[in-house]
């Protein structure tokens, strides 16, 4: 009894903390990271105060929002109110169950892991609705819809750009997908190559689904002060905050496996040779090439806030509807031919 | 030790009290968008029974579709709408006898179909998928892909044509629409709109003595 509870019940408890505790951690280093920069990017210093090159800033910010008030609007929904920053935050973590570190290095291996994603990441915008909704304020209202109109249409091309790794992979569990990009071709060998105009579709679509500028119209400051969370103060804003970075973190994550082939090594099936289990992992590839990859794919988030200005509404919506749409539709059909043609071979010499 | 069908069985009681509260509040509950919410629950919570009988790509399509898209829009349909509960009231004691009746009639059928199916009832097989050794969801794609091709594409042209007539019943076209062709803008030329002129630095005439006017 006593065993068995311990494997099914505090094992799991721990790898999930195992999981969840860095990411948060990796949120406040990525705030901090942003922020530094940005300010380079715009000849400033960035934050410098507090702790060595500032680096303690993102603590200080997490402690001053945790000892704020959390003020609820006169005559708001108060149960939706509270309720809503779970529901944005709950997906954004539930979702890094499937994801895979390394080889058999995942929570959960399960065959249907891609749908699993698709459905996590379009739970989250019931988080940014509600609170728009539940705040009783002008401002929230319209700030959540139209990030709500916007991560539907952005979640279809998403998707669409998902079938065509499924069908080159053949695979919907995301461990066969990376194993699907080994070979003896080094990194032509990922799916980036084959994918290229989806690939770019994909993390422009992550980039529009987390509400990320360009795409930063649900809070555009200068319309709507805030957009959906311009009632939250406190902990429950934090809460958005850390869920909004905890998906950035996660769509790098996600481009990294899926078209940049995840823990496999740029160098893979170029150098065979055995040195030693310290060096080996350069071409063997390990977990230290995923968190590369991801931490270079979540880089592009921060350049692109600080060189892109911020998109009109129409133009999101007709970017995605008439632009992504059609250009994945029709690489279904391309990666199809690859597929059936054989010009794309899943996991040769892998 | 704990009984791994025992543990299933509780689990799906769970989640069955949890749909069926759920549908009820649905009905029952007076905020609509409440209403919407406890729909969206009593659709998760049927995805949850449909993962316990091992069914898992329906049961995550379930979330994806009805929960991830078409409850978001439902919600953001609802949230626009100002609904005076007085008035629903009002129709409610007028309109229970036929809403009885139908539901009687409904209720009379559906234990009809049961019975029927019940007289008829023979063993299922044991799960296809299983005995193929395939998961699920890949047994899924393969049988729809190919022994249910084609009502799999009626299906799916049924649907892009749903889409299409709803688009076209709803679009309405204004005489003054002023229109923007993103291709055009981006070929535009500077040259034809602004003309960069270059001239000699030049400075007015300093006024001397015999311009000024005379007093």
């Amino acid at each position: 009894m006593g065993e068995q509870l311990l494997n099914e019940l505090v094992w799991p408890v721990v790898y999930i903390l195992c999981i969840a505790v860095p990411l948060i951690l990796a949120v406040a280093m990525f705030v901090y990271w942003e922020r530094k920069v940005i300010g380079w990017m715009h000849v400033r210093m960035g934050p410098n105060k507090i702790g060595p090159f500032g680096i303690l800033q993102a603590f200080a910010d997490v402690v001053k929002l945790l000892l704020k008030e959390v003020i609820l609007p006169s005559s708001a929904n108060r149960v939706l109110y509270y309720l809503a920053p779970l529901l944005a935050l709950v997906p954004a973590f539930a979702a890094w169950a499937v994801v895979p570190f390394d080889d058999r290095m995942v929570l959960a291996n399960v065959n249907a892991g891609l749908l699993y994603l698709l459905a996590m990441t379009s739970l989250g915008v019931y988080g940014i609705i509600l609170a728009g909704w539940a705040s009783n304020s002008r401002y929230a209202l319209l700030g959540a819809m139209r990030s709500a109109a916007q991560v539907i249409s952005y979640e279809l091309a998403m998707g669409l750009s998902l079938v065509c790794v499924l069908v080159l992979a053949g695979s919907l569990n995301l461990t066969d997908i990376v194993h699907a990009q080994g070979g003896g071709k080094g990194f032509l060998d990922w799916f980036w190559l084959p994918l290229l105009p989806v690939f770019i579709v994909y993390f422009i679509s992550g980039v529009a689904e987390t509400n990320r500028a360009p795409f930063d119209v649900a809070e555009g400051e200068s319309e709507i002060v805030a957009g959906f969370h311009v009632e939250y103060s406190g902990s429950a804003f934090a809460i958005f905050f850390l869920a909004e970075y905890a998906n950035m973190i996660l769509v790098s994550f996600l481009a990294s496996i899926f078209f940049l082939g995840g823990w496999l090594s740029p160098l893979q099936g170029w150098i065979t040779a055995d040195v030693s289990p310290w060096v080996n992992w350069i071409w063997t590839g390990s977990i230290i090439w995923l968190l590369i990859k991801a931490f270079l794919m979540s880089f592009l988030f921060l350049w692109f806030r600080a060189t892109f200005p911020r998109y009109r509404y129409d133009q999101i919506m007709r970017l995605g509807w008439k632009v992504f749409i059609p250009i994945t539709i029709v690489w279904v059909l391309v990666a199809g031919c690859m597929k059936y043609f054989g010009w794309v071979i899943a996991g040769t010499g892998a | 030790m704990i009984d791994t069908n025992l543990l299933q069985l509780i689990c799906f009681y769970g989640f069955a009290a949890v749909t069926v509260a759920a549908a009820l509040a649905v009905i029952t509950v007076k905020n609509s968008v409440h209403a919407v919410l406890s729909l969206v629950l009593a659709f998760f919570s049927t995805a949850c029974i449909w993962l316990l009988a091992e069914a898992e790509f329906l049961a995550i399509a379930l979330i994806v579709v009805y929960v991830g898209a078409v409850m978001v829009l439902f919600l953001f349909v609802v949230m626009m709408l100002d609904i005076k509960m007085e008035q629903v009231r009002e129709g409610f004691i007028r309109y229970l006898p036929v809403g009885i009746i139908v539901a009687l009639v409904m209720l009379g059928e559906m234990l009809a179909l049961i019975g029927v199916r019940a007289m008829h009832a023979h063993v299922l097989g044991a799960d296809p998928a299983a005995a193929v050794g395939l998961s699920n969801t890949a047994w899924l794609g393969g049988a729809l892909y190919t022994q249910y091709l084609l009502p799999f594409e009626i299906a799916a042209v049924i649907l892009t044509v749903g889409v299409v007539v709803a688009v076209a019943l709803t679009l309405r076209q204004r005489g003054d629409k002023r229109h923007e062709s993103a291709s055009e803008q981006v070929r535009v030329n500077p040259r034809d709109r602004i003309r960069v002129v270059k001239m000699a630095p030049s400075r007015p005439d300093e006024p001397t003595a015999s311009q000024e006017p005379l007093q």
